[in-house]
Protein backbone atom coordinates (compact mmCIF):
# COMPACT_ATOMS: atom_id res chain seq x y z
CA UNK A 1 0.00 0.00 0.00
CA UNK A 2 1.45 3.33 -1.04
CA UNK A 3 1.77 6.33 1.21
CA UNK A 4 -1.17 8.06 -0.45
CA UNK A 5 -3.47 5.06 -0.06
CA UNK A 6 -2.46 4.74 3.58
CA UNK A 7 -3.29 8.40 4.25
CA UNK A 8 -6.60 8.03 2.41
CA UNK A 9 -7.58 4.98 4.51
CA UNK A 10 -6.53 6.82 7.67
CA UNK A 11 -8.70 9.82 6.74
CA UNK A 12 -11.66 7.59 5.91
CA UNK A 13 -11.30 5.83 9.28
CA UNK A 14 -11.16 9.20 11.06
CA UNK A 15 -14.39 10.34 9.35
CA UNK A 16 -16.18 7.08 10.19
CA UNK A 17 -14.92 7.32 13.78
CA UNK A 18 -16.18 10.88 14.12
CA UNK A 19 -19.59 9.97 12.71
CA UNK A 20 -19.81 7.00 15.06
CA UNK A 21 -18.86 9.13 18.04
CA UNK A 22 -21.50 11.70 17.06
CA UNK A 23 -24.18 9.01 16.88
CA UNK A 24 -23.21 7.55 20.25
CA UNK A 25 -22.97 10.97 21.90
CA UNK A 26 -26.43 11.89 20.63
CA UNK A 27 -28.04 8.74 21.96
CA UNK A 28 -29.82 8.84 25.32
CA UNK A 29 -28.33 7.24 28.39
CA UNK A 30 -29.77 3.94 29.48
CA UNK A 31 -30.73 3.24 33.05
CA UNK A 32 -32.05 0.12 34.76
CA UNK A 33 -33.72 -0.88 38.00
CA UNK A 34 -31.14 -1.43 40.75
CA UNK A 35 -28.71 1.13 39.34
CA UNK A 36 -27.84 4.37 41.16
CA UNK A 37 -29.94 7.32 40.00
CA UNK A 38 -28.34 10.31 38.33
CA UNK A 39 -28.14 13.06 40.91
CA UNK A 40 -27.16 16.20 39.04
CA UNK A 41 -27.82 19.45 40.88
CA UNK A 42 -30.50 21.52 39.12
CA UNK A 43 -32.57 24.61 39.93
CA UNK A 44 -35.74 24.52 41.93
CA UNK A 45 -38.66 25.68 39.79
CA UNK A 46 -39.05 29.45 40.03
CA UNK A 47 -36.23 29.82 42.52
CA UNK A 48 -32.54 30.55 42.65
CA UNK A 49 -31.74 27.54 44.85
CA UNK A 50 -30.60 24.22 43.47
CA UNK A 51 -31.37 20.68 44.56
CA UNK A 52 -30.71 17.12 43.49
CA UNK A 53 -32.29 13.74 44.02
CA UNK A 54 -29.33 12.93 46.28
CA UNK A 55 -30.69 15.49 48.77
CA UNK A 56 -33.51 13.02 49.53
CA UNK A 57 -31.31 10.05 50.51
CA UNK A 58 -32.95 8.05 53.26
CA UNK A 59 -36.41 8.56 51.77
CA UNK A 60 -38.40 6.95 49.01
CA UNK A 61 -38.68 9.42 46.13
CA UNK A 62 -41.11 9.28 43.23
CA UNK A 63 -39.48 11.37 40.50
CA UNK A 64 -41.96 12.52 37.87
CA UNK A 65 -40.75 14.21 34.66
CA UNK A 66 -43.35 16.51 33.13
CA UNK A 67 -43.90 19.67 31.08
CA UNK A 68 -46.76 22.13 30.76
CA UNK A 69 -47.07 21.43 27.02
CA UNK A 70 -47.53 17.70 27.67
CA UNK A 71 -51.22 16.73 27.71
CA UNK A 72 -50.74 13.27 29.28
CA UNK A 73 -48.78 15.00 32.08
CA UNK A 74 -51.86 17.08 32.83
CA UNK A 75 -54.08 14.02 32.73
CA UNK A 76 -51.95 12.08 35.22
CA UNK A 77 -51.31 15.01 37.59
CA UNK A 78 -54.47 14.58 39.77
CA UNK A 79 -53.50 10.96 40.47
CA UNK A 80 -49.99 11.96 41.54
CA UNK A 81 -51.31 14.83 43.64
CA UNK A 82 -53.72 12.50 45.40
CA UNK A 83 -50.99 9.89 45.90
CA UNK A 84 -48.56 12.42 47.34
CA UNK A 85 -51.11 13.52 49.90
CA UNK A 86 -52.28 10.02 50.77
CA UNK A 87 -48.70 8.77 51.24
CA UNK A 88 -47.21 11.89 52.75
CA UNK A 89 -44.38 10.77 55.01
CA UNK A 90 -43.86 7.48 53.18
CA UNK A 91 -42.72 8.87 49.87
CA UNK A 92 -41.54 12.23 48.58
CA UNK A 93 -43.01 13.15 45.22
CA UNK A 94 -40.50 15.22 43.27
CA UNK A 95 -41.63 16.78 40.01
CA UNK A 96 -39.02 17.62 37.40
CA UNK A 97 -40.30 20.17 34.93
CA UNK A 98 -38.44 19.45 31.72
CA UNK A 99 -37.70 21.58 28.63
CA UNK A 100 -40.33 24.08 29.65
CA UNK A 101 -40.72 27.77 30.43
CA UNK A 102 -40.90 28.60 34.14
CA UNK A 103 -43.96 30.82 33.86
CA UNK A 104 -45.86 28.19 31.81
CA UNK A 105 -44.89 25.55 34.39
CA UNK A 106 -46.04 27.75 37.28
CA UNK A 107 -49.34 28.36 35.52
CA UNK A 108 -49.74 24.61 35.02
CA UNK A 109 -49.10 24.01 38.73
CA UNK A 110 -51.64 26.65 39.72
CA UNK A 111 -54.25 25.39 37.24
CA UNK A 112 -53.92 21.81 38.46
CA UNK A 113 -53.48 22.58 42.16
CA UNK A 114 -50.22 20.67 42.50
CA UNK A 115 -48.46 20.82 45.86
CA UNK A 116 -45.45 18.54 45.47
CA UNK A 117 -41.85 19.76 45.20
CA UNK A 118 -40.65 20.86 41.78
CA UNK A 119 -37.28 21.17 40.08
CA UNK A 120 -36.63 22.85 36.73
CA UNK A 121 -34.67 20.87 34.13
CA UNK A 122 -34.81 23.54 31.40
CA UNK A 123 -32.23 22.00 29.06
CA UNK A 124 -33.45 18.45 29.71
CA UNK A 125 -30.03 17.26 30.92
CA UNK A 126 -31.40 15.40 33.96
CA UNK A 127 -34.18 13.89 31.88
CA UNK A 128 -31.57 12.74 29.33
CA UNK A 129 -29.45 11.15 32.04
CA UNK A 130 -32.51 9.09 33.02
CA UNK A 131 -32.72 7.92 29.40
CA UNK A 132 -36.05 9.67 29.05
CA UNK A 133 -37.65 9.21 25.64
CA UNK A 134 -41.01 10.94 26.13
CA UNK A 135 -43.12 12.65 28.75
CA UNK A 136 -44.42 11.89 31.28
CA UNK A 137 -42.09 9.38 32.90
CA UNK A 138 -41.82 8.36 36.55
CA UNK A 139 -38.99 6.73 38.50
CA UNK A 140 -39.13 5.37 42.04
CA UNK A 141 -35.88 5.86 43.92
CA UNK A 142 -35.20 3.84 47.07
CA UNK A 143 -33.68 5.35 50.26
CA UNK A 144 -30.19 4.25 49.15
CA UNK A 145 -30.54 6.21 45.92
CA UNK A 146 -31.05 3.24 43.60
CA UNK A 147 -33.78 2.92 41.03
CA UNK A 148 -36.62 0.70 42.21
CA UNK A 149 -39.15 1.23 39.41
CA UNK A 150 -39.28 2.79 35.95
CA UNK A 151 -42.54 3.88 34.36
CA UNK A 152 -42.31 5.28 30.84
CA UNK A 153 -45.72 6.85 30.25
CA UNK A 154 -48.52 8.27 32.40
CA UNK A 155 -49.58 6.78 35.72
CA UNK A 156 -52.98 6.60 37.40
CA UNK A 157 -54.19 5.80 40.92
CA UNK A 158 -54.36 2.08 40.21
CA UNK A 159 -50.82 1.93 38.82
CA UNK A 160 -49.38 3.82 41.78
CA UNK A 161 -51.18 1.70 44.37
CA UNK A 162 -50.37 -1.59 42.65
CA UNK A 163 -46.75 -0.88 41.76
CA UNK A 164 -45.32 1.85 43.96
CA UNK A 165 -47.04 1.22 47.31
CA UNK A 166 -46.02 -2.47 47.60
CA UNK A 167 -42.35 -1.61 47.05
CA UNK A 168 -42.43 1.07 49.74
CA UNK A 169 -44.36 -1.07 52.21
CA UNK A 170 -42.21 -4.13 51.60
CA UNK A 171 -39.18 -2.10 52.54
CA UNK A 172 -40.68 -0.53 55.63
CA UNK A 173 -41.84 2.82 54.24
CA UNK A 174 -39.85 6.00 54.60
CA UNK A 175 -36.22 5.71 55.56
CA UNK A 176 -36.22 1.92 55.56
CA UNK B 1 -45.60 98.36 22.82
CA UNK B 2 -47.95 95.74 24.25
CA UNK B 3 -47.05 93.24 21.51
CA UNK B 4 -43.61 92.58 22.91
CA UNK B 5 -44.72 90.38 25.85
CA UNK B 6 -46.94 88.31 23.47
CA UNK B 7 -43.98 87.69 21.17
CA UNK B 8 -41.78 86.66 24.03
CA UNK B 9 -44.48 84.24 25.31
CA UNK B 10 -44.74 82.72 21.84
CA UNK B 11 -40.98 82.39 21.65
CA UNK B 12 -40.91 80.79 25.08
CA UNK B 13 -43.61 78.32 24.06
CA UNK B 14 -41.75 77.47 20.85
CA UNK B 15 -38.54 76.95 22.82
CA UNK B 16 -40.36 74.75 25.31
CA UNK B 17 -41.90 72.67 22.54
CA UNK B 18 -38.52 72.28 20.87
CA UNK B 19 -37.00 71.22 24.17
CA UNK B 20 -39.79 68.69 24.75
CA UNK B 21 -39.32 67.25 21.26
CA UNK B 22 -35.61 66.95 21.82
CA UNK B 23 -35.96 65.27 25.20
CA UNK B 24 -38.94 63.04 24.39
CA UNK B 25 -37.05 60.16 22.64
CA UNK B 26 -34.51 59.92 25.47
CA UNK B 27 -37.25 59.99 28.07
CA UNK B 28 -39.11 57.20 26.28
CA UNK B 29 -35.95 55.12 26.12
CA UNK B 30 -35.47 55.40 29.87
CA UNK B 31 -38.99 54.34 30.83
CA UNK B 32 -38.92 50.74 32.09
CA UNK B 33 -41.04 48.60 29.82
CA UNK B 34 -40.61 51.08 27.02
CA UNK B 35 -40.21 50.22 23.36
CA UNK B 36 -37.74 47.48 22.36
CA UNK B 37 -35.74 47.31 19.16
CA UNK B 38 -36.17 43.53 19.17
CA UNK B 39 -38.67 41.84 16.87
CA UNK B 40 -40.01 38.31 16.89
CA UNK B 41 -38.89 37.47 13.32
CA UNK B 42 -35.40 38.75 14.13
CA UNK B 43 -35.08 36.50 17.19
CA UNK B 44 -36.96 33.52 15.73
CA UNK B 45 -34.21 32.71 13.27
CA UNK B 46 -31.46 32.85 15.90
CA UNK B 47 -32.95 30.54 18.52
CA UNK B 48 -34.04 26.94 18.57
CA UNK B 49 -37.25 25.28 19.62
CA UNK B 50 -35.47 22.83 22.00
CA UNK B 51 -38.35 20.38 22.12
CA UNK B 52 -38.82 20.31 18.34
CA UNK B 53 -35.07 20.24 17.64
CA UNK B 54 -35.48 22.81 14.85
CA UNK B 55 -35.05 26.52 14.40
CA UNK B 56 -37.92 28.29 16.16
CA UNK B 57 -38.90 30.07 12.95
CA UNK B 58 -39.44 26.71 11.25
CA UNK B 59 -41.67 25.16 13.90
CA UNK B 60 -45.41 25.46 14.35
CA UNK B 61 -45.78 23.14 17.34
CA UNK B 62 -47.59 24.27 20.53
CA UNK B 63 -44.20 24.26 22.31
CA UNK B 64 -42.79 26.61 19.70
CA UNK B 65 -45.82 28.86 20.05
CA UNK B 66 -45.29 28.96 23.82
CA UNK B 67 -41.70 30.03 23.22
CA UNK B 68 -42.90 32.70 20.75
CA UNK B 69 -45.35 34.00 23.36
CA UNK B 70 -42.48 34.15 25.88
CA UNK B 71 -40.40 36.23 23.43
CA UNK B 72 -43.36 38.46 22.58
CA UNK B 73 -43.99 39.18 26.27
CA UNK B 74 -40.34 40.17 26.73
CA UNK B 75 -40.53 42.48 23.71
CA UNK B 76 -43.60 44.18 25.20
CA UNK B 77 -41.67 44.55 28.47
CA UNK B 78 -39.04 46.46 26.51
CA UNK B 79 -36.21 43.93 26.66
CA UNK B 80 -33.47 44.11 24.06
CA UNK B 81 -32.73 41.23 21.71
CA UNK B 82 -29.71 40.16 23.76
CA UNK B 83 -31.68 40.31 27.03
CA UNK B 84 -34.38 38.11 25.50
CA UNK B 85 -31.80 35.61 24.28
CA UNK B 86 -30.24 35.59 27.77
CA UNK B 87 -33.68 34.94 29.27
CA UNK B 88 -34.17 32.01 26.88
CA UNK B 89 -30.76 30.60 27.85
CA UNK B 90 -31.75 30.89 31.53
CA UNK B 91 -34.86 28.82 30.76
CA UNK B 92 -33.59 26.23 28.30
CA UNK B 93 -29.80 26.35 28.61
CA UNK B 94 -27.29 27.41 25.94
CA UNK B 95 -28.62 24.82 23.48
CA UNK B 96 -31.51 27.18 22.73
CA UNK B 97 -29.14 29.40 20.77
CA UNK B 98 -28.98 28.52 17.08
CA UNK B 99 -25.58 30.16 16.72
CA UNK B 100 -22.70 29.29 19.06
CA UNK B 101 -21.34 31.84 21.53
CA UNK B 102 -18.19 33.72 20.59
CA UNK B 103 -16.40 32.71 23.79
CA UNK B 104 -15.24 29.55 25.57
CA UNK B 105 -15.49 26.19 23.83
CA UNK B 106 -18.15 27.53 21.43
CA UNK B 107 -15.47 29.75 19.92
CA UNK B 108 -14.16 26.60 18.22
CA UNK B 109 -17.30 26.56 16.05
CA UNK B 110 -16.18 29.87 14.54
CA UNK B 111 -12.43 29.19 14.45
CA UNK B 112 -12.42 25.67 13.00
CA UNK B 113 -14.30 26.50 9.74
CA UNK B 114 -12.15 29.61 9.25
CA UNK B 115 -9.04 27.51 9.84
CA UNK B 116 -10.37 24.90 7.41
CA UNK B 117 -10.96 27.59 4.81
CA UNK B 118 -7.45 28.94 5.32
CA UNK B 119 -5.89 25.46 5.06
CA UNK B 120 -7.97 24.76 1.95
CA UNK B 121 -6.83 27.98 0.32
CA UNK B 122 -3.22 27.16 1.20
CA UNK B 123 -3.60 23.65 -0.26
CA UNK B 124 -5.08 25.10 -3.48
CA UNK B 125 -2.26 27.65 -3.73
CA UNK B 126 0.44 25.03 -3.14
CA UNK B 127 -1.25 22.62 -5.58
CA UNK B 128 -1.52 25.31 -8.27
CA UNK B 129 2.12 26.26 -7.84
CA UNK B 130 3.25 22.66 -8.08
CA UNK B 131 1.01 22.07 -11.12
CA UNK B 132 2.48 25.09 -12.89
CA UNK B 133 6.02 24.00 -12.08
CA UNK B 134 5.41 20.45 -13.34
CA UNK B 135 3.67 21.77 -16.45
CA UNK B 136 6.60 24.05 -17.20
CA UNK B 137 9.04 21.15 -16.87
CA UNK B 138 7.04 18.69 -19.00
CA UNK B 139 5.56 21.16 -21.48
CA UNK B 140 2.07 20.26 -20.34
CA UNK B 141 -0.95 22.52 -20.10
CA UNK B 142 0.61 24.49 -17.29
CA UNK B 143 3.65 25.38 -19.36
CA UNK B 144 4.15 28.96 -20.38
CA UNK B 145 3.48 29.77 -24.05
CA UNK B 146 6.82 29.17 -25.80
CA UNK B 147 7.29 29.62 -29.59
CA UNK B 148 6.65 26.35 -31.48
CA UNK B 149 9.84 24.65 -32.64
CA UNK B 150 10.69 24.80 -36.33
CA UNK B 151 9.77 21.60 -38.11
CA UNK B 152 12.79 19.66 -39.12
CA UNK B 153 13.71 19.76 -42.78
CA UNK B 154 12.80 16.07 -43.21
CA UNK B 155 9.36 16.60 -41.72
CA UNK B 156 8.71 19.48 -44.08
CA UNK B 157 9.58 17.39 -47.12
CA UNK B 158 7.36 14.55 -45.92
CA UNK B 159 4.46 16.93 -45.41
CA UNK B 160 4.85 18.28 -48.93
CA UNK B 161 4.91 14.74 -50.34
CA UNK B 162 1.73 13.80 -48.43
CA UNK B 163 -0.09 16.91 -49.57
CA UNK B 164 0.91 16.20 -53.15
CA UNK B 165 -0.23 12.58 -52.87
CA UNK B 166 -3.73 13.56 -51.78
CA UNK B 167 -3.95 16.46 -54.28
CA UNK B 168 -4.75 18.90 -51.53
Amino acid sequence: MGNRSFIFVLLALAVVGLLGFGMIANGSATIAVGEPTPDAEIERLGGEETASIADYRGQWVLVNFWASWCKPCELESPAIEEYSQAHNGDVVVLGVNTRDLTEDAEQFIADNGLTWEMLHDGDGSLSDSFGSVALPESFLVDPEGNLALIRRGPVDEAYLEQNVTPLIEANGGAGA
Amino acid sequence: MRRRPRTSTASLLTLLAALLLAVAPHAAAQVPGGSSDATLPDIEDEVMCPICGTLLGLSESPQANAERAFIQRRIVEGMSKQEIKDALVAEYGPEVLATPESSGFDLAAWIVPALGLLLGAMAVAIGARRWRREGRNSGGPGASAAPPPDPAAGDEARLEADLGRYNL
